[in-house]
């Protein structure tokens, strides 16, 4: 199972660019397909769509930015810290299905193991298709943790960081991202990983 | 909205000259915010590294995560990872608004609403 990746790592490392969208279509024969409409789905699209009909006037307005800041790693991948940024939030009894409650805030957690649950509950994860019950697929630090053993990485961060998802775009970026970056700072780290529910 | 909230704290941190790459599902979103590195999960939203108990698929999208990180020479690089969710139904079923659910859809706007102007008073 591992060949697909390997296959589009050779294909990127081959292509000496940006790899943007060389490897769709996603669905069709290996000859490609033709298509009416895009074949991912649009959640700006469906969101509008749904809250539309609970009958909010107004829908909501998404970020968008014509400029985008671009960090090279500054050393060697296999020299370097990474650590993980999650929207998942810790579990207040271990096994349990409760989080901390009240307003979330962001946080930094041990990262030395995996934890074996998170709390996910509040978000809007597709629920019918799917569970968050394996952290590994949406926060796995196990497999960080053999990246440094294999001498892909060099470090694991000490810590693992959550930030709470919120519509306001302003708390986002002047109280949860910068607590994170300070995070960042205080624990050397060099490439951070961010997974969305 | 998960996605958005990312997607704010990756240019944060590339701002700070901290490099980033987002694994996720909603590439819409991602990619209209604007990120430096994307690696695009087309699988339903909860699991972006691959089905629950899948461990080879999890570590492999991870590597390719830090490949991305380690290889990306421009900002808005999309690599797109050819794991493919066994169903498709997922696609149109999410948020599904049609004729067998808008009645319901709407009165539970009516009834949050409600819900919200008594807490206000």
């Amino acid at each position: 199972m591992v060949k697909w990746h390997n296959r589009v790592s050779t294909v990127y490392r081959d292509l000496q660019c940006p790899p943007i969208d060389k490897f769709e279509p996603v669905t069709g024969t290996e000859r490609g397909s033709r298509i009416a409409y895009r074949t991912y789905v649009s959640y700006i699209d469906k969101s509008r769509e749904y809250y539309a009909a609970h009958g909010y006037a107004h829908p909501y307005r998404w970020a968008q930015y014509s400029d985008v800041p671009f960090a090279r790693l500054g050393k060697p991948l296999s020299d370097s810290t990474v650590a993980f940024v999650t929207t998942s939030s810790m579990m207040r009894v271990a096994g349990s299905s409760e989080s901390a409650g009240g307003k979330k805030r962001s946080y930094a957690s041990d990262a030395t193991t995996q934890p074996e649950a998170m709390y996910t509950n509040d978000l809007s994860w597709d629920h019918d298709a799917t569970t968050t019950d394996d952290v590994g697929s949406f926060l796995p630090i196990a497999h960080l943790h053999d990246a440094v053993e294999a001498g892909v990485i060099g470090a694991v961060s000490s810590r693992f960081y959550g930030v709470p998802t919120d519509y306001s775009q302003r708390r986002t970026k002047e109280i949860d991202a910068p607590d994170v970056v300070q995070w960042c700072k205080e624990d050397g780290v060099d490439a951070v990983i961010l997974v969305p529910l | 909205m998960c996605h958005q909230t990312v997607s704010l704290t990756a240019r944060a941190l590339e701002a700070e000259g901290i490099a980033t790459v987002i694994v996720g599902s909603a590439r819409d979103i991602v990619e209209e915010c604007g990120v430096p590195r994307f690696v695009f999960s087309d699988v339903p939203l909860g699991n972006p590294f691959g089905s629950p108990g899948d461990g080879e698929i999890q570590r492999a999208t991870l590597d390719l995560a830090l490949d991305v990180i380690d290889r990306a020479s421009w900002p808005r690089t999309t690599v797109k990872s050819d794991y493919e969710w066994p169903t498709e139904e997922w696609r149109a079923n999410y948020m599904l608004v049609d004729d067998s659910n808008r009645a319901e859809l709407a009165a539970l706007g009516d009834q949050r609403r409600s819900n919200q102007a008594a807490a206000k008073k």
